[in-house]
């Protein structure tokens, strides 16, 4: 499924890398220690968390992430939003929580 | 074209200056040259209009347009100051292209005469030289980085010694959070470059980012972090100057971690950094002095069946 879709079925609001949305979704990956996201999330994976601040844009980037979800309402700084555009990275809001965001990515068939 | 080359076209179209794009054209006619030269001129250099030049000045545009309707009066013989289309826009050569795509949408011309900061005609631009130069401009874009990659892919045929290693050194600066990440992002961009299996690139991409992440975390001075990359392997080494780790076999327990809360909030210090690079890399060696140096070495061979495949080192979930 490609992450145009997911952002317009789960309402997400892209706050960094529009230009980036038409990829392939691989698959999904939930945690908020960036270490287990280092090693956990596999290229074109989207990556669900509640982390906002900046270093998700690193591990998104070195990860080939399709995007970050960042849930729960929570803000993104400037900064963070600058530096995913610059580096092509796809940052996405949603006030759902994580567990809710995976479910409902699993029911679209995101697996 | 991808979402991210229309991205790159519209940016371009605000790079590009119209003297970049424009037809150097110096052929012009006088306000009384015939509609029948103009016409020959027209057909002998294969273009659709034509400036008119009183002397230094530009007093209008004579196009096909204006030669269909001279022919439809089968007046060829008439002077081109009777069709002419006197003059309304012009547009500077040091403007950028986006300025032109503007004035076409507005006004109905095909052509706009391209001026220099003294108002004198260097040029004429039609939305075909646009269209043009914008790809060209994204094909020479292409090539440049497609050209980077072939020279850093033939640097070891190059060159002639026994052994010949590349080292990339990058300086750690701690607690630096918005630069943390970015040695790894360096690395990973001249592996890419350098041609190197997509799969190794991973790996060496999570053990230099936790290995980085390592000593902007828990150095006391900041440290380095150094590549070498040669035709058989990427030897990775991470090294600062303290305080060093008081206890090797904890540190290399999974969970356990001596950040402070504040770091663990930002999802660091999980425990996790050490056992990643264990996993992920080939060979890992860890030496360190307490109070005094931590040294970090990972090694990822680059031969298919000499080191780990990327099924393997799924790292701990």
């Amino acid at each position: 499924m490609k992450l145009t879709e997911i952002v317009d079925e789960l309402g997400l609001r892209v706050a960094a890398g529009s230009g980036h949305l038409d990829v392939e979704v691989t698959g999904g990956y939930t945690s908020d220690l960036l270490s287990c996201a280092m090693a956990g999330a596999a290229q074109g994976n989207l990556w669900i968390t509640l982390q906002g601040h900046l270093n998700i844009v690193a591990v998104a980037s070195l990860n080939e992430l399709a995007g970050v979800i960042v849930t729960e309402g929570k803000p993104v700084s400037k900064e963070t939003a600058t530096k995913a555009e610059e580096e092509g990275v796809v940052l996405l809001l949603t006030p759902l929580t994580s567990y809710e965001v995976a479910g409902r990515l699993w029911d679209l068939g995101i697996r | 074209m991808s979402p991210s080359e229309v991205k790159k076209a519209q940016e371009l179209v605000y790079e590009l200056k119209i003297g970049d794009i424009m037809t150097r054209q110096l052929i012009s006619v006088t306000p009384e040259t015939t509609m029948r030269e103009v016409k020959q001129l027209l057909r002998d250099h294969r273009i659709s209009g034509l400036p008119v030049m009183r002397g230094d000045q530009l007093v209008g545009i004579v196009s096909i347009e204006n030669l269909i309707q001279a022919l439809e009066h089968n007046d060829l013989d008439a002077e081109v100051n009777r069709y002419m289309s006197s003059l309304v826009h012009t547009i500077g050569e040091r403007e950028s292209a986006v300025r032109a795509i503007n004035v076409f949408s507005r006004a109905a011309v095909g052509r706009l005469p391209v001026v220099d900061e003294g108002g004198r005609l260097v040029g004429i631009l039609t939305p075909g030289d646009i269209t043009r130069g914008v790809l060209r401009a994204l094909e020479q874009a292409y090539h440049e980085e497609e050209l980077r990659k072939y020279r850093v892919r033939h640097v070891f045929e190059d060159i002639t010694s026994d052994r010949t290693s590349l080292i990339l050194r990058y300086d750690i600066a701690v607690r630096d959070f918005t630069r943390a990440g970015s040695a790894s992002s360096q690395l990973k961009q001249t592996l890419v470059r350098l041609g190197v299996d997509p799969r190794i690139v991973r790996r060496v991409a999570i053990v230099s980012y936790e290995a980085e992440m390592n000593i902007v975390i828990h150095s006391e001075n900041g440290g380095n972090l150094v590549a070498e990359i040669n035709p058989e392997l990427i030897a990775i080494l991470a090294y600062d100057s303290g305080p060093g780790i008081e206890d090797v076999q904890c540190a290399m327990q999974p969970g356990w971690s001596t950040a402070p809360d504040w770091i663990r909030e930002m999802g660091f210090g999980a425990g996790m950094g050490l056992v990643n690079i264990k996993a992920t890399a080939d060979e890992m060696y860890l030496d360190s002095w307490p109070r005094r140096s931590t040294r970090l070495e990972a090694v990822i061979y680059l031969k298919p069946g000499e080191g780990k495949t990327s099924n393997e080192t799924d790292g701990n979930r």
